[in-house]
């Protein structure tokens, strides 16, 4: 049996084991939102949270470019009134709207013949239909990380693409490791997902991440 | 480690189950081990005690003098076989290769069965391989204990495979590029042993300079990976993989589960442990054979030299598929190479000949070439070619007379010479210089293929196949420097 973590405790999660995550904010109200994306500076991200809650893009549950803090206002009251009985206890998260061209997928995944493996692969929502991904049995070392950028058929997209800088392969090898020590440090985590990695002026960056851990 | 000695190097073997029908496996595995020259000591046992292709055979193996043998082949019927195994153990032996069908297999009965052989040798003492395996063989030893062809030449690649049917592949293209085998054996249903059991005892093994695996179910992926890992440390480890199960596609929450497929997954670990994963089985058996026989390159550039525009232009396109990389020819080396060459050639790498080679320039231009400090690996197209015509030329109905006898020799002394250059070369240099025309399997007998496989060399079939094994070898080289760091 497993149990996905909300996005919030996943993000920290992740970000205690050195993952590059945008500055996310929680809010209980409109208002605590608006003050949460004075913060964070516009534009902004803002979604409904909660520990039931997965799939917020197919369900509408994620606002973004977000430019103001009246929009925000507007947008935190329509989310919270979209919240369901089954989605439990819920409140917001307001994050900077990370933006660049080209988004990565990375991840810890439990396979049934070899155990933990950490992946990375060409995100975006063509990530299924391309199936461009690489795989490494935790540990991983930095040389390994290096290779499975290798490893990818897209390596265009890891150069400089449309006025962007090229892809940053030690800064993504690092999240690669952090990942390996996470799948080692964590025990009872069974599988992450960092979708999307957004390569944010040639640095990646999460945005959402989705951690199962196994329960007992 | 388990030492594997007794089933590879026996002093003496007993064919457990020897039959006077040729057409039966009793039959011959004894027939294969005699007329393929074993060293050691030949025993048999049959029911009635008849003698065997002029073996005298036992009823019972309790009647083996002591210590007379290390290697059991077995036969017989898969009930007989645990009585079989004790009467063995007590006159010495130390290892079984079961090839009796009739176990896990066949069903529930069947896995019992061999759960309990297994549990004999365990008991015993004994190395089990199988059961219902192909056999094993070994060329130090002259063993070929198979119920199938062929026996391989003598060489340096070591066989584990899942399937009995690849490994008479990989002995086939042994026998066709003349690169041998050190040993094999097809594992079976694995009750003890499995594909890296093997692992080990190949890579510390004097006679194996590379190991060569086919493998379908990986049951301990870890325990794979590790003892891939520890091979690769010390020499080459080549897979073919077969089959992908739907293991792996669980009913994943993550878009990470989802996209990890058993295929994707098995070449990332490949990638990791050094293992050269080859996608067919003719690519496996090319890149081991290359392993085996060439040095590995110190770097990517490669210089192709052929004796005609269109088979470099290709050849130069599939090193851009690769990780190899078609090296600018250097200023000096142009200027070289000028010297040997009339003005007409390429001057440009590939290195087109355009018909201005002779005698002496081509050993002289591929000599230059390899020599040069910054060429790392050398391709040699459009050996042959004359050789082809002299074939022509010998059966036609002008042979021998207006001089052509003459100039059929020339041109096949020619074509050998520019092989023996090239391992010359490749040998003074210590780096791999490898040689590729069609000929090699349209014509095996032409002077130009005949004299690389003389000379212990692949001669590919073509550049393609030539560039896709020396990027294995690349690949290996950067692994080894990579685990070297």
């Amino acid at each position: 049996m497993t149990r996905t973590l909300s996005e919030h405790e996943s993000i920290a999660l992740v970000a205690r084991y050195g993952v590059p995550v945008a500055d996310a904010r929680r809010a209980g109200s409109p208002d605590d939102a608006a003050a949460a994306a004075d913060a964070v500076g516009y534009p902004v991200v803002v979604k409904l949270h909660g520990d039931a809650i997965a799939h917020k893009t197919e369900r509408g549950l994620v606002r973004v470019g977000v430019p103001d803090a009246d929009s925000v206002r507007a947008a935190a009251a329509d989310l919270l009134a979209l919240a369901t009985v089954d989605d439990g206890v819920v409140d917001l998260v307001v994050a900077p709207m990370i933006r660049g061209a080209r988004e990565l997928i990375a991840g810890v995944h439990t396979d049934p013949q070899f155990g933990r493996c950490v992946m990375l692969g060409i995100g975006g929502v063509l990530t299924e239909a391309l199936g461009d991904v690489a795989f490494r049995l935790v540990p991983i070392t930095a040389a390994d990380a290096d290779d499975m950028l290798d490893e990818l058929r897209a390596q265009a997209l890891l150069g400089p693409v449309r006025g962007e800088p090229a892809v940053d392969r030690a800064a993504v090898g690092d999240v690669m490791l952090a990942l390996s020590a996470l799948a080692e440090g964590e025990p009872m985590v069974h599988s992450v997902d960092l979708n999307p990695l957004i390569v944010c002026d040639g640095r990646p960056v999460a945005v959402d991440a989705l951690v199962e851990v196994e329960v007992s | 480690m388990t030492d594997l000695s007794p089933l590879f190097d026996p002093k003496g073997v007993l064919v457990a189950g020897a039959s006077t029908h040729p057409g039966k496996f009793g039959f011959v595995v004894l027939h294969n081990i005699l007329s393929c020259g074993y060293r050691g000591k030949v025993f048999a046992t049959n029911l009635e005690g008849e003698s065997v292709l002029g073996v005298t055979t036992f009823r019972d193996a309790a009647e083996l003098p002591d210590d007379s043998i290390d290697l059991v082949f077995v036969c017989t019927p898969a009930a007989a076989n645990v009585e079989l195994l004790r009467a063995c153990a007590a006159k010495g032996a130390k290892a079984a290769f079961v090839t009796s069908a009739g176990y896990g297999e066949t069903g529930e009965e069947g896995r019992q069965r061999e759960q309990e052989l297994a549990a004999v040798a365990a008991e015993l003492g004994m190395i089990l391989a199988g059961p219902n395996g192909q056999g094993v063989i070994s060329t130090p030893s002259s063993l070929c204990a198979q119920i199938v062809a062929p026996y391989p030449p003598a060489g340096r690649i070591g066989i584990a495979s899942q399937s009995g049917n690849f490994v008479s592949s990989f002995q086939n293209l042994a026998r066709q590029s003349g690169v041998g085998v050190s040993r094999s054996v097809s594992v079976g249903n694995a009750a003890v042993l499995a594909v890296p059991d093997y692992f080990d005892y190949l890579a510390a093994d004097p006679a194996t300079s590379v190991t060569l695996a086919y493998v379908e179910t990986v049951t301990d992926g870890r325990a794979f990976f590790e003892r891939a890992r520890a091979t690769t440390a010390r020499q080459p480890l080549v897979v073919l993989k077969g089959g992908t199960s739907d293991e792996g596609r669980h009913a994943a929450a993550s878009h990470t589960g989802a996209l990890a497929s058993d295929e994707k997954v098995f070449a990332g670990m490949c990638r990791q442990a050094g293992i050269t994963q080859a996608a067919t089985v003719e690519e496996a058996y090319e890149a081991a054979a290359t392993f085996a026989t060439q040095p590995l390159p110190q770097g990517p550039n490669v210089v192709v030299i052929t004796t005609a525009g269109g088979w470099g232009v290709v050849a130069a396109d599939a090193i851009a598929r690769t990780s190899l990389r078609l090296l600018p020819l250097p200023t000096d080396l142009r200027d070289e190479i000028d010297e040997l060459l009339p003005p007409r050639w390429s001057r440009s790498n590939p290195v087109d000949l355009a018909g201005g080679e002779t005698r002496d320039t081509i050993p002289l231009v591929i000599e230059k070439v390899a020599s040069h400090p910054d060429v790392h690996a050398v391709l040699q197209l459009g050996i042959g070619i004359q050789s082809n015509e002299a074939r022509m030329m010998r059966t036609g109905e002008y042979y021998p007379e207006h001089g052509l006898e003459r100039i059929v020799g020339f041109h096949e002394a020619q074509d050998a010479r520019y092989a023996h250059v090239a391992a010359e070369v490749s040998a003074a240099t210590g780096k791999p210089i490898l040689v590729a025309t069609e000929l090699a399997v349209s014509d095996p007998d032409n002077a130009g293929p005949a004299a690389v496989r003389d000379g212990g060399r692949v001669c590919y079939w073509s550049a393609n196949r030539a560039v896709i094994a020396l990027d294995h070898l690349w690949r290996y080289a950067r692994f080894r420097r990579r685990i070297s760091a």
